[in-house]
């Protein structure tokens, strides 16, 4: 399937025509040409400047199953957001192709990095312990966690050793997984998120909607919203300009005042034991170089064994990303500064349990880049948001589930099962093979709503030989052209029914079935 | 058990059977030209940055403007004189009203049109982000074909801090729209100055 089919609708230009500053010193590089680098659009998405609420995001209650298409539904019945989400969210994935194509070892890379994550994986513990020791040797104090409020509590006991009650932080899905903004906000300590989409979702009180580009279901005029509301700007003042450079300036005083700075992790080098960065604006670099107590917080699996691996993963990761060659700052933080500490918080949150799991272990090679939310028709139709989990979009429908089973038992459903999330995927986790796995555990377990498990039961043959289902997959460059109907379509998946699938099935799930159990001897 | 032994043990347990071997890394065939400096420059202004060739009297002809503009002038490099003294600041604050900051950068790559710093070459590190715009010197001829290439470099295993600067910060979190001087500097200009000879 060619990526223009996953997007059926005709792309006859931009949803809205360009509203730009005749002046723009970023819009145009040196030679005068349009520059896309970093999140930058292609062409102008603009919506147009008519006020309509913004969709939000899953309601949550306790436990209880998240209603991704409840919230889907909600999110569609705003079609300004909808439509610029959309839009804006398939020229990324348009910048991606365009740029991995323009590299003959793309596939290669692929299977690199696929390979040196597989086999760090498998021996964890001793790239750890190198790490490690070589952290330790580097001056830099190393913590260990076993979940989010272990690492909460670490973090606010080296606050307290230090008297330190402020922290500007760059953005990191891990302390978003730790719930550590709400821990800290209950412990007296002030946090400043310095990324500018992560600045704007906690002005608005929101999680961030997608692992790069967090406020990416947000409009302008939302922006202009909630910066006048928190920030007092002018809310008339609906310019990106004007919002982010008031963003800036408010900012900027709390990275100068901040007792200590914080970051995540995108890689963790096992032999150096350096914690490696990217950005685009620079914030981590702000984190890691202003305050005088630098914490970086690491997800276990970001290990890699050595500093030669960033060639195949930097080379990877912004261009699957964003579709721009590199972020603007790859940053390596080794020792700390003289007169400063640093400190590394490794943090297992159900990562070790999730190495055991036979049939979804390999979703802890996952890199975050995002790749497979930008191409997929539903996380692009509903917002991430609407998933009601840290982790939206195909790798959130296989991460999800191994932190709640019963809250997340529904998010695998919210594929349509084109296999273009396995397609993109930088390190090539097989995603939708582990979507299709994940219903049938919830299927087994009783985990899926009544409707749904009625569904499985009339599909429980396929179900049950996830082997013939695999062969099946492999054999077609879509899933969606084998797929029984109710995998594709049901009233539960909101996003299913308002839009018109790519290639719905040709043959009845039946006939499909019938002519397969032939083929293979009827067993 | 402390929560590292827990993590260890459950991470034994778990650890997925099989023989999963660490690939070879090939170094792949440089996607640039032999024309490093042209391949680095036009790479360097798609992110955003801007290139000047020194001039033949005044090596810092193409950002003078710059430079007449700015009222503090932080240089971590012989070449140029500024009216701040980095190896004097003694917290990072200091330099936040910086306008103009002048360093060297370590090697370029041409792939992607980065330059590398480290501490060493930054003298004050917060200087790269908390100036206004960035000036920065690269000899052409420590311009390296790709990221691979710059990744066996010994900097990486030997710096407390190594940084990769392609462009000024930037952010389009605002409907897509490209906006350069996110948190950190608003403009980056390579001016491909050699090396003073020693």
């Amino acid at each position: 399937m060619s990526a223009e089919d996953l997007h059926p609708r005709e792309r006859e230009g931009v949803v809205n025509p360009e509203v730009r500053v005749a002046d723009d010193e970023s819009a145009r590089g040196q030679d005068g040409r349009r520059l896309d680098h970093a999140e930058g659009t292609s062409k102008p998405i603009k919506a147009p400047p008519v006020r309509e609420p913004q969709p939000r995001g899953a309601k949550i209650r306790g436990d209880r199953p998240i209603d991704q298409g409840e919230a889907a539904e909600r999110f569609l019945a705003a079609p300004l957001h909808a439509a610029a989400h959309d839009e804006r969210l398939w020229d990324l994935r348009k910048k991606r192709d365009a740029v991995a194509h323009g590299i003959p070892e793309w596939e290669e890379l692929r299977e690199l990095a696929s390979q040196i994550k597989t086999h760090t994986l498998a021996h964890l513990d001793q790239y750890l312990e190198q790490f490690e020791a070589a952290a330790k040797a580097n001056g830099v104090h190393v913590h260990w966690a076993r979940d989010g409020a272990e690492h909460n509590r670490i973090v606010l006991g080296i606050l307290r050793d230090h008297g330190a009650k402020t922290i500007v932080k760059s953005k990191s899905m891990l302390t978003e997984e730790c719930g550590f903004r709400h821990f800290m906000a209950g412990e007296g300590i002030e946090i400043v998120e310095t990324d500018l989409g992560e600045r704007i979702q906690q002005l608005d009180d929101e999680e961030p909607s997608h692992i790069v580009a967090p406020a990416v279901h947000k409009t302008r005029l939302d922006v202009a919203e909630v910066f006048a509301r928190t920030l007092g700007t002018d809310p008339d003042n609906d310019d990106a300009h004007y919002l982010a450079e008031s963003q800036r300036e408010t900012t900027r005083p709390h990275i100068l005042q901040a007792e200590a700075g914080m970051t995540g992790c995108n890689f963790a080098v096992a032999e150096t034991g350096t914690v490696v960065t990217c950005t685009n604006e620079g914030n981590a670099d702000l984190s890691g170089n202003v305050p005088k107590l630098q914490i970086h917080s690491i997800g276990i699996e970001k290990l890699i064994p050595r500093v030669e691996h960033l060639g195949v993963f930097i080379r990877l990761l912004s261009r699957s990303a964003l579709g721009s060659p590199i972020t603007q700052y790859t940053s390596h933080f080794r020792k700390p500064r003289t007169g400063t500490e640093m400190h590394y918080v490794l943090v297992d949150n159900g990562r070790a349990a999730r190495l055991g799991m036979e049939e979804f272990w390999t979703s802890l090679k996952c890199i975050r880049c995002g790749a497979c939310m930008n191409t997929c028709p539903v996380y692009r139709r509903s917002g991430g948001l609407s998933y009601g989990a840290t982790y939206a979009g195909p790798i959130g429908l296989i991460i999800d589930p191994t932190f709640n089973k019963r809250k997340y038992s529904t998010l695998p459903f919210s594929s349509t099962m084109n296999g273009s999330c396995t397609n993109v995927c930088p390190v090539k986790i097989n995603i939708h093979e582990q979507i299709f796995a994940w219903r049938k555990v919830l299927a087994e377990e009783h985990h899926i709503p009544m409707l749904k498990q009625g569904m499985m039961k009339a599909a429980g043959a396929v179900l049950s030989r996830p082997a013939a289902y695999r062969a099946a997959i492999g054999a077609a460059d879509s899933a969606l052209k084998v797929l029984p109907r109710f995998a594709v379509y049901n009233p539960l998946n909101t996003w299913g029914r308002k839009r018109e699938m790519p290639e719905a099935p040709r043959q009845s799930f039946h006939a499909w079935y019938k002519q397969n159990r032939m083929k293979d001897g009827g067993q | 058990m402390s929560a590292r032994e827990a993590i260890f043990s459950a991470i034994r347990k778990n650890r997925p059977a099989g023989d999963f071997p660490l690939p070879e890394v090939p170094m792949f065939a440089p996607l640039v030209g032999d024309d490093l400096v042209a391949e680095f420059g036009e790479r360097l202004k798609r992110m955003g940055g801007r290139v000047a060739e020194p001039g033949t009297d005044d090596a810092f002809a193409g950002v003078r403007e710059r430079l007449a503009a700015a009222k503090i002038v932080a240089s971590a490099v012989p070449e140029l004189e500024g009216n701040l003294d980095l190896r004097a600041v003694a917290r990072p604050q200091e330099v936040n009203d910086v306008d103009v900051a002048v360093v060297r950068a370590v090697f370029g790559i041409a792939e992607t049109g980065s330059v590398l710093f480290t501490q060493d070459e930054l003298i004050v590190n917060a200087v790269a982000y908390l100036a206004q715009h960035l000036v920065v010197l690269l000899d052409p001829a420590d311009i390296l074909p790709n990221v691979q290439a710059a990744y066996r470099r010994p900097e990486f295993g030997e710096a407390a801090y190594a940084v990769l600067h392609t462009g000024p910060s930037a952010t389009a979190d605002i409907e897509g729209v490209l906006i350069h001087g996110a948190q950190g500097v608003r403009s980056l200009t390579v001016v491909l100055l050699p090396r003073a000879k020693p």
